[in-house]
């Protein structure tokens, strides 16, 4: 980071999250599911299956399907969202199964598929990372099993400032070099499942931006496994 | 996936020893070829070889309202078909998943680095601005459909010349065109993708190479260095150094890449 004085619009550290919320079963008919909140923006996922995939065609006898399913709600943003599937959303869906597939034992389940289903209830940027932190939890929830967690951050550069977890605000910063959004999602061992970048940077601060998105992810790793945590007391 | 399990197997065993099927390094490209200038209706077109990959990219402009974000600067509208006849593999009707992903990779290469100059394509802030669309068909998919793609939609933006606009009516006059360029930057985002089958990272995998690459990562660049947009792909898990790897060597392809086309983006 190359000014430690950078003031941020809601006053956080250039290095802190804002606050986090996990909450495991919030959708009593799933298989699965979760909440998972940064500030304003929420998200709940939830799972269905493994169940038998239609049609028939669309089987592999190999391994089975992750399939997953970002959806904005119309009004979880100012102007409302047009409803249903766009270029965007279809993208995002594509990228959280490739985000979360490597840690799912998918394998397991020939002929089967596993749906997740996220919704993004509100909206204040980073909205994917959400998403997927929900998703994550809503899958150990619903007992696919799995070879470890997923945890989603976005991480900013706003002019040369290096930032965690960015609000809609900052995605819109335009002084200087204007605002980088990079949203990372690592496995709880520190592989990278997942990366997107828009903006402007070099080679060099991306190496920075990934340390960050390394600390910031285990923070984030531990709501998640408290979330998880707490449902099983309940039970 | 239609590569048979055998020769994905044989694939990645060459690659252990730095090999490939078409005698290639790993991180050779094949030859490219830009042809610009493709079609006469098109403000401007290209026409994109990578080896046996082809596809054709055509920029039409028009003249629209501005969206409410950004009232003061042009538009730019980007998609990708990959058509039927370029490949037993892709069917008709909406586009799905590939198609999609192609458009915006491209879109965000070319927004994200700036490299059209939106606030010069402004007639009338909060009423008249241009549209720029970018429109990608696929010919012949050999893999590396996303890096073909994005060279196409700068040859052809280096090369289009604006149409001609009735300031009366408010309309464009289609057909005639001004001596006019679409106002671009001097540096050139070029985005290389890098797969990864078994231990090994290439660039420009044939379709045979693509259908077993376990994860792709796209970086949209200058040949300076500077890094616009990333794009992780397929569901295979990255460590982190690889990742760092990964950017130092794709910015050494990208200058080679780069000064092989220098010349017919001028």
């Amino acid at each position: 980071m190359t000014t430690k004085t950078f003031k941020r619009p809601d006053g956080r550290k250039q290095d802190e999250i804002r606050k986090m919320h996990a909450k495991v079963g919030v959708v009593p008919n799933a298989d699965g599911s979760a909440m998972f909140s940064f500030g304003d923006t929420v998200a709940i996922a939830a799972v269905y299956g493994p169940r038998k995939m239609h049609p028939q065609h669309s089987q592999n006898p190999e391994k089975g399907t992750l399939r997953c399913n970002y959806s904005m709600l119309s009004f979880s943003v100012a102007e409302r969202a047009r409803p249903g599937p766009n270029r965007r959303s279809t993208e995002i869906s594509k990228i959280t199964e490739w985000a979360l597939e490597p840690v799912v034992m998918i394998k397991k389940y020939p002929n089967m598929v596993v749906d997740v289903h996220i919704n993004i209830l509100q909206a204040n940027a980073s909205t994917r990372c959400a998403g997927i932190n929900a998703a994550a939890l809503a899958l150990a929830h619903a007992g696919i099993p799995m070879k470890e967690l997923v945890s989603s951050v976005s991480i900013g550069k706003l002019d040369k400032n290096l930032v965690v977890d960015l609000i809609k605000e900052e995605e819109d910063y335009e002084e200087g070099e204007g605002s980088t959004d990079i949203p990372i999602t690592l496995t709880n061992s520190g592989k990278i499942t997942h990366l997107q970048l828009d903006g402007k940077i070099t080679g060099k601060e991306l190496k920075e931006v990934l340390k960050l998105a390394k600390k910031a992810n285990r923070e984030i790793y531990e709501a998640q496994k408290k979330a998880l945590k707490e449902s099983i007391k309940l039970n | 996936m239609e590569t048979a399990k055998i020769t994905g197997e044989r694939i990645s065993q060459y690659l252990e020893q730095g090999k490939r099927f078409d005698g290639r390094g790993p991180l050779d490209f094949r030859e490219i070829e830009i042809e610009t200038g493709i079609s006469k209706r098109a403000e401007g077109s290209a026409r994109v070889k990578i080896g046996k990959t082809e596809v054709i990219v055509g920029v039409k402009m028009d003249v629209v309202e501005p969206y409410p974000d950004s009232a003061d600067r042009g538009n730019l509208i980007v998609s990708a078909e990959l058509l039927p006849l370029s490949s037993g593999r892709f069917e008709s009707g909406p586009p799905k998943f590939p198609a999609i992903e192609i458009g915006r990779l491209t879109d965000r290469a070319i927004r994200e680095s700036k490299f059209i100059q939106m606030e010069k394509l402004c007639i009338k802030e909060g009423e008249k601005v241009w549209a720029v669309y970018i429109d990608i068909y696929s010919l012949n998919d050999d893999g590396n459909l996303i890096d073909a793609a994005e060279l196409g939609a700068i040859a052809a933006l280096k090369t289009s010349r604006m149409p001609k606009y009735d300031e009366e009516t408010g309309k464009v006059v289609y057909g005639e065109f001004t001596d006019k360029k679409i106002p671009v930057q001097k540096e050139i985002p070029i985005t290389i993708t890098a797969h990864k089958i078994g231990n090994s990272w290439i660039v420009d995998p044939t379709l045979e190479e693509e259908d077993v690459s376990e994860a792709r990562v796209t970086i949209g660049a200058t040949p300076e260095g500077v890094i616009s947009s990333i794009q992780k792909g397929e569901p295979g898990e990255i460590d982190i150094v690889e990742f760092e790897n990964l950017v130092d060597f794709t910015e050494k392809v990208r200058k080679k890449v780069f000064s092989s086309i220098e010349n017919s983006l001028k």
